[in-house]
């Protein structure tokens, strides 16, 4: 991102209160003014003397409240907890994620777009006032230190308050110089805390179901069980003594009802009541050992598309390998479970709608609730409120949710405001998962061990094909996200061939906490463990053996291998009956590398003792964000390759609630260790890689009791964990 | 008939049938919102609320059952050991999503006024039930042992 010169695009107006508000343009200028009509503000300061941080990525847990307030109040110099904080409106062209084209946040990258643009806001404002004190001062701007909203030269002294009209006048500096590194007191500083601490231990942090608004009803959906199926009738009768149900609706698009209650449990229990049937012939009816036969029968032969290199490549390379080692992998469908289950309300305004959500991807509600209201989407207003986790589940290609949320409100009449709940169940029958996937690799070696040659062919649902995204994602019939860690590997892997074949199933499917990552690294680094073993070297050496083209990527991560191997104590005997597996994978630009330490056995119950985690993200911008982020991440990793699956018998789904998709529990992990590499790089994404190499890591550790697990989750393929 | 429920000290007339969980008695009909619903089936602890002292599910718990008793939420907790929790909660910084964190709180509050100084394996097994998606169960445990500490000095 490159600050140009720009003119200041409007003066201030007359208003109850002054404010200067800063950001940028929709080409990238730094722009300031006093109302937000032409670009987007980062930052907005009173003549009251409040500082606020207009905040455009979503709260999920993923620390952004914090990250984007510390930038702007390191750049002020104030205490974090001086600095207010806002979520952004919903505005595809101000508040563009620039990795997405669309307001959005996902793919960890909320810091990474977000470091340059907030602090660069920052230094403006600061830049700003000081030159407005300056002129009235008579003095000058380097004799004015800014510090907690107070400006100060000599004997005088004023709030950044009393500065704001003279300011808001100002040209904007093209490039207001930003503190330098050595100065930060707050960006790497391990002590700050949270910004939502408070609200979130004392219950009062508005969530999206947490929303009851005057006259509000409540929507529940009835779904087809089967993916694919349609509605044939319904029968509502046995509702409609239930106090509280209103009304059923069927959906226009075939695939199901609405029921419409006074409150959520009478919309549960109505729905309970309701009977429906369904039309199958076009669904999915298999059961999951045919989707898994399925999935296994397509990476044994030849793929449908190549994502890197050809198969006479790769064949051509084991040829000349004096050892090939073969295996087959399948990681079930899963689902993401936030918290929180999915939940908006949508609120008839004078001129369109409000949208109250935990909103992930903002404009794509906005498009998708604007499409079926058939209203422009700058009438739909989105209030965006914390969200109860999400892993990926609040946004969609296809804004799932929020359609569902349109026709209910659409269907309702539109006159009153309409909460659609999902329910636990709902949650996880409803769709939207990890895709399940079959990889099938085969890694050729040579007499001193090293690979020569390494065939990887993948199946499972795309993503994105068919979605608005498939353009950008989409390359020569690949999806990249179905061959993301695998096909741009970081080791040097001569005659590398990764093939594609996609299942066609209806069982919709969504990115999950580090997409593709998911699977790939799960197998990838299970590969290279074995590829070690039967090298008879060391794991880690042997990765590091496999970096030495030395390129920055091979060198960071082999850095992160480094320092968890280190800190695990790598290299020197674990206690008696202790096992240590590592793995190392790169995603979202962030390096994380993981030393799991087991005892137990695999039949009476294995221990997780410990996970030491390494992770380089470039500046820790909130060192204990980025820790807790990890941990977050390890604990989702290890929980879901443990025990979850979505299966199906006759293409339904066999889970039901949290009892049989049973979450991580506290007693999984008994300690968990992060540490960050010192760096100078920009920041890179936290909230999803260290999901990637935890499950391999595991693994590895596992395999040194005697099995290597290839089919997952681990509990259903013959671990018991203690 | 309306049912007469003691919440948070407070007296409330809910007209209610009295099957109804008193989860969604709490939400929906009294908005006390920082009780939350995460699986409805009693196995997330998200719901977590006191009544007479003792932390249940509200999911699982009708409003028949809680007649006559006194049911203390998040809004209302305010003893010497809630103040300790919470703030360790804060120092820690244990919330990320935050959703569970009420059941949790509430269910370490149960804890440490039962049992003031526990051990690692005490403190798994009473915050067992309690589901934290996020996986934030490293600092829940040392925010608890933080907390007992606080108390104890
Ligand atoms: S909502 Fe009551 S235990 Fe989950
Ligand atoms: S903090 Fe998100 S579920 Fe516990």
């Amino acid at each position: 991102m490159t600050v140009q010169l720009t003119r200041r695009t409007f003066l201030q107006t007359a208003s109850a209160t002054t404010t200067l508000l800063i950001g940028f343009n929709g080409s990238n200028i730094l722009a300031s003014g006093n109302a937000d009509g032409e670009f987007t503000p980062f930052v907005r300061i009173s003549s009251d003397g409040t500082i606020t941080a207009i905040i455009k990525h979503f709260e999920c847990g993923q620390g952004t409240t914090t990250g984007l307030s510390t930038l702007i109040a390191e750049e002020l110099n104030m205490d974090l907890d001086q600095v207010e904080i806002e979520f952004a409106p919903a505005n595809t062209q101000k508040y563009a994620n620039l990795f997405f084209g669309i307001q959005g946040t996902g793919g960890s990258t909320a810091m990474a777009n977000s470091f340059m643009q907030y602090r660069t806001a920052g230094a403006a404002a600061r830049e700003m006032l000081i030159k407005a004190a300056a002129d009235e001062w008579g003095v000058s701007p380097e004799s004015i230190s800014l510090a907690n909203g107070q400006l100060s030269s000599g004997g005088k002294e004023a709030s950044v308050g009393e500065f704001v009209a003279a300011a808001s006048m100002l040209e904007v500096p093209a490039e207001p110089p930003l503190k330098d590194p050595s100065e930060f007191t707050l960006i790497g500083n391990p002590d700050t805390n949270r910004r939502d601490n408070e609200g979130k231990v004392n219950g009062t942090a508005q969530y999206a179901m947490d929303v009851y608004l005057d006259g509000q009803i409540v929507a529940v959906f009835i779904r087809s069980p089967r993916f694919g199926g349609t509605l044939v009738s319904l029968d509502d009768s046995g509702a409609q003594d239930i106090p509280g149900f209103i009304r059923t609706a069927k959906l226009p698009t075939g695939t199901g009802a609405i029921v419409y209650a006074k409150n959520t449990w009478a919309a549960l229990q109505s729905r309970d009541a309701i009977f429906v049937e369904w039309d199958f012939s076009n669904a999915d009816n298999r059961s999951s050992d045919q989707i898994k036969a399925d999935l296994l029968a397509a990476v044994n032969t030849d793929a449908e598309f190549n994502a890197r290199g050809t198969q006479g490549d790769a064949a051509e390379s084991l040829s000349r390998a004096t050892k090939v080692i073969s295996k087959e992998f399948f990681l079930p469908f899963l689902a993401h479970a936030p918290m929180e289950p999915l939940t908006c309300t949508i609120a008839p305004t004078e001129t369109g709608v409000i949208l109250y959500d935990g909103c992930q991807m903002p404009t794509g509600a906005q498009m998708a609730l604007g499409a079926i209201l058939r209203i422009p989407p700058e009438n739909v207003q989105v209030k965006t409120l914390y969200a109860g986790g999400s892993f990926g589940r609040r946004a969609s290609p296809s804004a799932d949710y929020h359609v569902e949320a349109a026709f209910a409100f659409a269907l309702s009449g539109g006159k009153v405001p309409v909460k659609l709940v999902w329910s636990r169940e709902d949650d996880l029958k409803g769709g939207f998962y990890r895709p399940a996937v079959a990889h099938k690799v085969q890694v050729g070696l040579d007499d001193d061990g090293r690979i020569v040659g390494w065939d990887h062919r993948i199946s499972g649902k795309p993503i994105f094909k068919g979605t608005p995204s498939e353009a950008a994602l989409v390359q020569n019939g690949v999806d990249i996200t179905s061959v993301e860690g695998v096909a741009d590997t970081l080791y040097d892997i001569p005659g590398l061939y990764v093939g594609l074949t996609d299942d066609k199933s209806p069982i919709s499917v969504n990115w999950w906490r580090s997409v593709g990552h998911s699977h790939t690294a799960y197998v990838m680094e299970s590969m290279m463990d074995l590829a070690a073993v039967e090298a008879g070297q060391d794991p880690l050496e042997y990765r590091l053996a496999h970096m030495e083209s030395g390129t920055p990527d091979q060198n960071r991560l082999a850095g992160v291998l480094k320092l968890a191997g280190s800190k695990a104590g790598w290299g020197t005997p674990p206690p008696e009956g202790h096992y240590r597996g590592i793995a190392a994978h790169k995603s979202f630009g962030t390096y994380v590398a993981e030393v799991v330490e087991v005892s137990g056995d695999i039949d009476n119950g294995v221990v997780i003792e410990k996970v030491t985690c390494a992770v380089d993200c470039g500046i820790a911008v909130n060192p204990d964000v980025i820790k807790a982020q990890m941990e977050s991440g390890i604990g989702y990793g290890i929980g879901h390759v443990m025990r979850n699956e979505i299966t199906f018998t006759d293409g339904e789904v066999d889970q039901w609630n949290f009892p049989d998709y049973q979450p991580m529990r506290i007693n999984d992990i008994r300690a968990i260790e992060v540490h960050i590499v010192p760096s100078t790089e920009r920041p890179s994404g936290v909230g999803e890689p260290s999901t990637p190499p935890s499950g391999p890591a595991l693994a590895n550790a596992i395999a040194l009791m005697g099995r290597r697990v290839t089919q997952l989750p681990m509990e259903a393929n013959g671990i018991t964990f203690a | 008939m309306p049912t007469t429920l003691t919440i948070n000290s407070r007296k409330y007339e809910v007209d209610v049938p009295e099957w109804t969980p008193l989860l969604w008695v709490i939400r929906d009909e009294l908005k006390l919102t920082g009780t939350k619903y995460g699986c409805g089936v009693a196995f997330c602890g998200a719901c977590t609320v006191h009544v007479d002292g003792q932390p249940v599910r509200s999911c699982q718990t009708y409003v028949e059952d809680v007649v006559d008793t006194d049911i203390t939420t998040i809004e209302g907790i305010d003893s010497n050991v809630a103040n300790a929790v919470q703030q360790a909660w804060k120092d820690e910084n244990v919330a990320q999503c935050g959703y569970c964190q009420s059941g949790q709180i509430m269910s370490a509050i149960s804890l440490l006024t039962d049992n003031p100084k526990p051990s690692d394996e005490e403190i798994d097994s009473h915050m067992w039930g309690n589901a934290c998606r996020c996986a934030t169960y490293q600092r829940i445990r040392s925010a608890i042992q933080s907390a007992s500490k606080n108390l104890e000095d």
